[in-house]
């Protein structure tokens, strides 16, 4: 079969790399790109695992072709730590504790760091509604929320 | 097996070319929320797979001059509820938009994928049936209007024909006092697929309903215009008498199935109770009371 050659911009860099046509972005993220802090939850779009953002709108990876990256600009998890310092979200859902097993935390960072950038300051409801697309399958949703809810007071007092 | 092609066309032109010539192996991608689950799952395997996303009419939305709204068929949900002012004139078409499945679904999902789709449960086909709403198709033969309402065929189908593509919605300008709303039962609070979907659009004028319309999903094998409820809100003051007659217009309507999510006598009662509240909230926005 014949890959396509796609150029597009993975958390600020420039990157190519070649995919079947029928590949999802999570394909190629985890794949030829070896990113693999997306995660595939459900393959179906219904877990939020693999939450990355395209253009800054928020999207499921597995919900989408490698090929439709083409020209635009993808961050994912590995973008938000800057080098060693860990983003605000990550530190806050270490000292919480808010993650279990892990496997949704990535999702959980990606969608929650593309709600405080849209609202620094959303009510729990906002929070719970916005964060209804990523699953845990621990449950652990009470520290995860406490957790947003905490880092969006503090990255507002700064 | 065959090759799967991904082709981008930046003018519907080549579009229209593109996926007529591909015939049934071909399959138009705009959220692909349906589409790529569909492929996952191998119910699909297209050959052929049209992106129409990089066409600027299909991902516009335009306020046309008369003050009605023009929405392309691949705009997102979530776009939509960025634009200033649609959901200020449209806040039941927002609302309906806006429950179709999470924040990254509706980051991708489109009202055109939700017609085209062909779900009779489909969240936003209700409200842009009670809206008015006109859309725009595009195939060999040239451009042609439908009502929204004459899109659904069945589950699964539409009476969009080979080749054609669903450009876009136009939804009509609204005299003073006019407001819309959508509600849908589901037994969780959020993510679910509808049991019954109402949508309602009316105009008030003193006091009185001057122009109303209803649609209604999840209660056939398509999306229902029901004329029935809507004459009897017209004319009235969104009385009891009249709400109750509505309610059973609806009733009177369904032609569900039973499955897990709800029974035909759940779904027929429903049908009736969402019809009252989805007016009491249209007949609040539209007054402001």
């Amino acid at each position: 079969m014949a890959k396509v050659h796609v150029t597009t911009t993975i958390n600020g860099e420039p990157m190519e790399f070649l995919c079947e046509p029928s590949d999802t972005m999570l394909d190629a993220l985890r794949g030829p790109l070896g990113l693999t802090g997306s995660k595939e939850g459900c393959a179906s779009g219904d877990c939020g695992a693999c939450s990355i953002t395209i253009d800054d709108r928020l999207v499921c990876s597995c919900l989408m072709l490698a090929v439709e990256s083409e020209g635009h600009e993808i961050r994912t998890i590995e973008g938000l730590a800057q080098g060693e310092r860990l983003h605000p979200l990550q530190q806050k859902f270490l000292e919480m504790a808010a993650l279990q097993c892990g496997i949704c935390t990535s999702g959980m960072l990606v969608a929650s760091d593309a709600l405080l950038k849209k609202n620094p300051d959303p009510s729990e409801e906002e929070v719970r509604f916005w964060l209804a697309g990523n699953l845990c399958r621990c449950t652990g949703y009470d520290k995860i929320v406490r957790a947003v809810m905490e880092t969006a007071a503090e990255m507002r007092a700064h | 097996m065959t090759e799967l092609r991904y082709l981008a066309p930046d003018t519907l032109d080549e579009a229209v070319g593109a996926f007529a010539k591909a015939g049934s192996a071909a399959r138009i991608l705009a959220g692909g929320t349906d589409l790529l689950v569909q492929m996952r799952s191998g119910v699909l395997k297209p050959g052929v797979i049209v992106d129409i996303k990089k066409i600027p009419e299909l991902t516009a939305i335009e306020q046309t001059a008369d003050g009605g709204f023009r929405i392309g068929a691949a705009v997102s949900g979530m776009a939509l509820a960025e634009h200033r002012n649609f959901g200020k004139v449209w806040p039941g078409v927002l609302e309906a938009v806006n429950l179709i499945g999470s924040k990254q679904v509706q980051g991708r999902a489109s009202a055109g994928g939700n017609l085209c789709n062909g779900s009779p449960a489909g969240d936003s086909v209700p409200a842009m049936v009670a809206a008015g709403a006109i859309v725009t198709v595009q195939g060999p033969d040239g451009r042609r209007e439908m009502k929204v309402e004459d899109v659904p065929a069945g589950p699964g189908r539409t009476n969009l024909k080979p080749g054609e593509i669903l450009v876009s919605f136009t939804l009509p300008q609204r005299p003073p006092g006019s407001s819309d709303a959508y509600l849908r039962m589901i037994p969780r609070t959020e993510m679910d697929i509808a049991v019954v979907g109402c949508g309602v659009s009316l105009t008030v004028k003193d006091g009185i309903v001057t122009s109303a319309r209803v649609g209604l999903g999840a209660v056939a094998p398509t999306v229902l215009l029901v004329e029935d409820a809507a004459k009897a809100l017209i004319g009235s003051k969104l009385d009891d008498a009249a709400l109750a007659k509505a309610a059973s217009a609806c009733s009177a309507a369904c032609r569900p199935i039973d499955d897990k999510r709800g029974t035909i006598a759940y779904r027929i009662k429903v049908a009736g109770v969402l019809l009252k509240r989805t007016a009491a909230i249209a007949a609040q926005r539209a007054t402001g009371k």
